[in-house]
């Protein structure tokens, strides 16, 4: 009986298969990383620097790909360097340093354009751009694994330490500073955690799609609970429940009748918004919920 | 508290010149506060009031002079003096609580997560309980009204066990029963936990029943003393450079430019724009 129900829900071999296990191993430990760097960078306001990573990175992974080395390392040195020239460029001129970032980005595109064009043309197929776009779970190869696993442990840990003094810059840099947390670098290396997290993300869903695992999960576990560790570690649970679903359907619909199976990514950024969705439902019904009461209260009941 | 602690300084600023971008912001500022003294930094809007703050903050450095706090040159790091700022603009999307808040004030420099422990919540609890803020210490920040915002910041400020508590303008925004109780807690707590306080202000009238001390600000220059001693029209006419006028008027004070009173008041309405 338990195995017919578990074998509705996995299809056969779920387990056992290679690809799938480098996928849960992978995925999970991204979506754990980038569910609590999500949690800052949205507490921050930095969704949209999140998003250049993302743009930088498509650069990055087609440049990879056309030398022939993994589109990790693509994303990773690109996100780093680009992390590096925003940090050297300066936080403190926010006007002038938007407009540049809008016309960097802009050509960092148009050379991903241009190198995945001749990706197509190299390689004659379009699987360059659609992995490095939309990205691929089930085509990380097992020995990328360890170096997705670490780099993403690592980010992780980083995280952790900086907790305290993250989030009482993102209270107020003034108030921080009086009160001796050296806010400058704070700001600097997690503008680094970011940069890592946006890389691995892209590895996982793609360099476009990325953002969504760095947001989404931050995002909804933003809208359930107003403790800042609760926060986080909502957010590292939905980003792996989220990823670990979407596997889950990407396998299964390949042996629904009728198809040849949907993309991952697909399924892991839909599982996250549905997510949202639930959350955002939920808060407005709490909310509603509340009012009614004290209204109640109010009538002097 | 003996004769030498009374004697003691928590801060004295000697001759501090603050030049900015070309601009002298602040002249030759001298001033000390003693133990437990309320002063007011009083003065009009672009005065140099909040630039006096981030220098004894150390959040600017002076072009000349010196900061001593408690008798020695300012730390780059100084823990000894808490702060609450003009504007701090809460997102309420920021997962703080109340209590987050003022639990940043007491270990937020460290590194690693906050260890949940009986003592540490205590502490809290007591900090919330002296601002009377227990009773929305469990809500996000960024639902509070300023008033009850400000409680929670100043709550915030004290918890490290400050001698010296700075408050920019924490009258401003709010209405004038919110900036009542918060002066009058101010008052309170001044006199309990034994904290000088300094809070700047653009009008000395609702802080005149608790202020020991008045240092008026104009024009970058300042100068301190009672309110009897400095709020006199030959001292500010040589701060503002012009004749001016103090009148008291049913126990309020008006400062006005000029010897009529049918001129431009000073010092309690805004009449140049705020630098930032």
């Amino acid at each position: 009986m338990i195995d017919l129900a578990a074998n509705i829900v996995f299809e056969p071999g779920f387990f056992s298969n290679s690809p799938v296990q480098s996928a849960l191993v992978a995925g999970g430990a991204v979506a754990l990383m980038a569910g609590v760097v999500g949690v800052f960078t949205v507490v921050r306001g930095q969704s949209f620097a999140g998003h250049s990573f993302a743009d930088m990175d498509t650069t990055g992974g087609s440049a990879a790909f056309l030398l022939g080395i993994g589109a990790l390392w693509g994303f990773l040195a690109v996100s780093v360097a680009a992390a590096a020239a925003m940090e050297l460029l300066g936080v403190e001129r926010r006007r002038g340093r938007d407009v540049t970032t809008g016309v960097v980005l802009g050509a960092a595109l148009g050379l991903a354009a241009l190198f995945l064009y001749w990706d197509t043309t190299a390689s004659s197929t379009t699987g360059a751009a659609t992995t490095i776009l939309f990205g691929s779970l089930f085509t990380i190869s097992p020995s990328t694994v360890p170096a997705i696993v670490g780099f993403s442990v690592a980010a992780l840990a980083a995280v952790l330490v900086l907790y305290r003094p993250l989030l009482f810059s993102s209270l107020s840099a003034d108030m921080a500073r009086a009160r001796g947390v050296p806010v400058r670098l704070v700001s600097a290396v997690f503008m680094f955690l970011m940069a890592l997290a946006v890389a691995l993300s892209a590895i996982t869903v793609g360099a476009i799609l990325s953002t969504a695992l760095l947001i989404g999960p931050a995002a909804t576990a933003l809208r359930l609970t107003k403790r800042p560790g609760a926060a986080m570690w909502a957010a590292a649970g939905i980003g792996l429940v989220g990823v670990w679903l979407g596997i889950l359907f990407a396998y299964d619909s390949s042996a629904w009748p009728g198809h040849h199976g949907w993309p991952v990514s697909f399924s892991v950024v839909a599982v996250i918004f549905v997510f949202y969705l639930a959350a955002d439902l939920l808060t407005s019904v709490r909310a509603k919920w509340d009012r009614l009461r004290q209204d109640r209260l109010a009538k002097g009941e | 508290m003996g004769p030498a602690e009374a004697h003691r300084d928590v801060v004295a600023l000697d001759g501090i010149g603050v030049w900015l971008s070309g601009r002298e912001i602040l002249h030759e500022v001298s001033f000390s506060i003693r133990p437990g003294q309320f002063t007011g930094l009083i003065g009009s809007n672009g005065a140099g009031k909040t630039t006096i703050l981030r220098v004894i903050l150390g959040l600017q450095e002076p072009t000349t002079g010196q900061v001593l706090i408690d008798g020695k040159p300012r730390l780059r790091r100084n823990r000894s003096v808490g702060y609450v700022p003009q504007k701090v603009v809460i997102d309420p999307d920021l997962p703080l609580r109340a209590r987050d808040v003022v639990g940043l004030g007491l270990d937020g420099y460290r590194f690693g997560l906050p260890m949940p422990s009986l003592p540490r919540r205590r502490r809290i609890d007591e900090m919330l309980e002296a601002v009377d803020a227990m009773g929305f210490a469990d809500s996000r920040m960024g639902n509070l009204s300023g008033g009850e915002q400000q409680r929670v910041l100043i709550a915030h400020a004290l918890i490290g066990q400050p001698e010296l508590l700075l408050l920019d303008e924490p009258l401003a925004n709010l209405d004038i029963a919110s900036g009542h109780e918060i002066v009058e807690l101010l008052r309170r707590i001044a006199a309990e936990h034994h904290v000088a306080v300094l809070l700047s202000a653009h009008d000395m009238n609702p802080l005149l029943p608790v202020m020991d001390r008045v240092v008026y600000v104009a024009a970058g220059r300042a100068a301190s003393g009672t309110v009897d001693e400095v709020v006199r029209s030959e001292v500010l006419a040589e701060l503002y450079g012009h004749p001016v006028a103090v009148l008291r008027v049913e126990g309020r004070i008006l400062v006005v430019a000029g010897s009529h009173a049918d001129t431009e008041v000073l010092g309690s309405a805004p009449h140049s724009v705020e630098r930032t």
